[in-house]
């Protein structure tokens, strides 16, 4: 109990996590931008759009985003001085943010994909006979009951996203798992509670964004 | 058809129990091996894999300054070159791997500090390094710590040299933390950093690189002061035998010598005041 004490007055524990939920909220949000457009490229009746949506997909979600994340610090920024930011730091954060977001797109445009397939066929075919045409018909009619259809699988590309903003690291962002190695590097003696406190910290953001999207996917299901 | 499932999770049950006794076996063998420490057995030693010109995997040879002392010791104990084991001990396991028994020796870059003295033991140190700075090497503006106004340096996440920065520069600098160091030099050679900074071994080692051989110079005007040890386990015996292995290496003049060759083509000169070090009382 005193090294906990100890590790929370010489560190800051909670910032680094705090720089971790930043990372997750940005990067959902623009993932969910560019997943949505992607997933809406899948369902169009144009092929060279359904070619780049599939294309895309597979992609990015067969490249690591380890690699993704050093391309953003040492190909745009360090050769192609690239700054998203006039400030030093923020700039690394919002090249991570940019990383997250082009990675985590191909998964969120597959979970609506998949959200897309639970809305009946039927449901398309009426909107067409109504006379509108294919991005109303998407925008109106299929897409609001393809996000209900679609939250639990969000919920997991949410979930991992949350995890895998530790990669941030690579790209120079001072998050919770770069000041996990600086802790271990100066208190090893205090392992165990480090350990503890990295593991415990993840568990205590990941578990409620997992409780909430199920009761949302609950909540929201179209009933059929 | 019962009896035939039946007849599979009897012989399921028995490989297993046999598999279990083989394990016992051979674990109680190498137990009793690895006690006596004798000369036929092997000696684990954990070194870094990614250091050029302390330790480095060259495909399954290993090279690098670490890896010629704990050639040296280790063959002082007793131990043939073909009798070590090489095992990579990253910076953030090194404490773990010896608690576990996983090595027997780690040297790799392993300053001795207090906190770690509380999981792990000490011996030498064999090499006195300092924080110090890798720059191009037509760069005559940085010559120290001072001259970093506006300046951008890159080191590794969580290491010593990373916390320095941010405690003594922060307000001065801006600092790139990258996994490696091999990332900061590309970073360095495309012109977006201005310094690498670390300690001065570890940066004379990456300037005498095939790959990055003449383009970059080590400042050589430290501002930190890093024994580098031998990590052994608390209970270990070995640290007077050690001591005096290393004590001998640098009489023999075989320790110089393994400085020079594993700078070679940096412009390095180690800071002679504090080397050769004198060896710290084993605990």
């Amino acid at each position: 109990m005193e090294g906990f004490l100890e590790l929370f007055g010489e560190y800051d524990v909670v910032g680094a996590f705090w720089v971790n939920i930043q990372l997750t909220f940005w990067a959902a949000l623009w993932s969910l931008v560019l997943g949505t457009i992607l997933a809406v490229m899948r369902i169009s009746p144009i092929a060279s759009l359904r070619w780049f949506g599939t294309a895309y997909v597979n992609i990015f979600r067969n490249t690591p985003l380890t690699i993704i994340m050093v391309f953003g610090t040492l190909a745009l920024w360090s050769q192609l001085q690239v700054n998203l930011s006039g400030d030093f730091q923020l700039n690394f954060f919002r090249l991570a943010v940019l990383s997250l977001s082009v990675y985590h797109a191909a998964f969120v445009c597959e979970a609506i994909r998949s959200g897309v397939n639970t809305v009946p066929l039927g449901q398309a075919e009426a909107a067409r006979s109504i006379g509108l045409s294919f991005l109303p018909a998407a925008w109106l009619i299929i897409l609001p009951q393809a996000f209900r259809g679609a939250v639990a699988p969000l919920g997991n590309v949410l979930i991992a996203l949350a995890k895998n903003t530790t990669v941030a690291a690579v790209a120079s962002v001072a998050e919770a798992s770069g000041l996990m190695k600086t802790m271990i590097e100066f208190r090893p003696d205090l392992m165990t509670q480090i350990f503890l406190t990295f593991a415990l910290g993840f568990v205590l953001i990941v578990i409620p964004i997992g409780l909430l999207t199920t009761w949302a996917s609950k909540k929201l299901a179209v009933a059929r | 058809m019962r009896n035939t499932r039946y007849a599979v999770a009897a012989m399921a049950a028995a490989a297993a129990l046999t598999l279990s006794a083989c394990g016992g076996d051979s674990g109680s063998d190498s137990a009793s091996g690895s006690a006596d420490s004798g000369s036929g057995d092997s000696i684990r030693i954990g070194i870094k894999f990614d250091q050029p010109g302390l330790g480095f995997d060259e495909g399954g040879s290993y090279s690098g300054f670490d890896v010629d002392v704990a050639k040296y010791v280790a063959g002082e104990l007793g131990y043939g070159e073909d009798q070590i084991e090489w095992i990579e001990t990253p910076s953030a396991q090194r404490e773990n791997m010896l608690e576990n028994d996983q090595v027997d020796m780690i040297f790799a870059t392993y300053s001795i500090t207090d906190t770690r003295k509380e999981k792990v033991a000490f011996a030498g140190p064999y090499f006195v390094a300092g924080q110090d700075l890798l720059v191009r090497s037509d760069d005559s503006e940085i010559t120290g710590p001072e001259d970093l106004n506006g300046k951008t340096l890159c080191s590794v996440t969580g290491s010593t040299s990373a916390q320095k920065v941010k405690d003594t520069l922060a307000n001065e600098a801006n600092l790139v933390e990258q996994p490696s160091y091999a990332e900061c030099v590309t970073a360095m050679q495309g012109g977006a950093i201005d310094a690498v900074t670390t300690d001065d071994i570890i940066l004379a080692g990456l300037a005498s690189t095939d790959a990055n051989k003449g383009q970059f110079k080590v400042v050589g005007n430290t501002f930190s002061e890093e024994k580098y040890g031998v990590g052994i386990q608390k209970d270990s015996d070995k640290c007077e035998d050690i001591n005096a292995a290393i004590e001998k290496m640098i009489e023999d003049g075989a320790w110089e010598e393994a400085i020079k060759k594993n700078t070679e083509g940096a412009d390095y000169t180690f800071n002679a005041d504090l080397n050769p070090p004198t060896m710290d009382a084993c605990a």
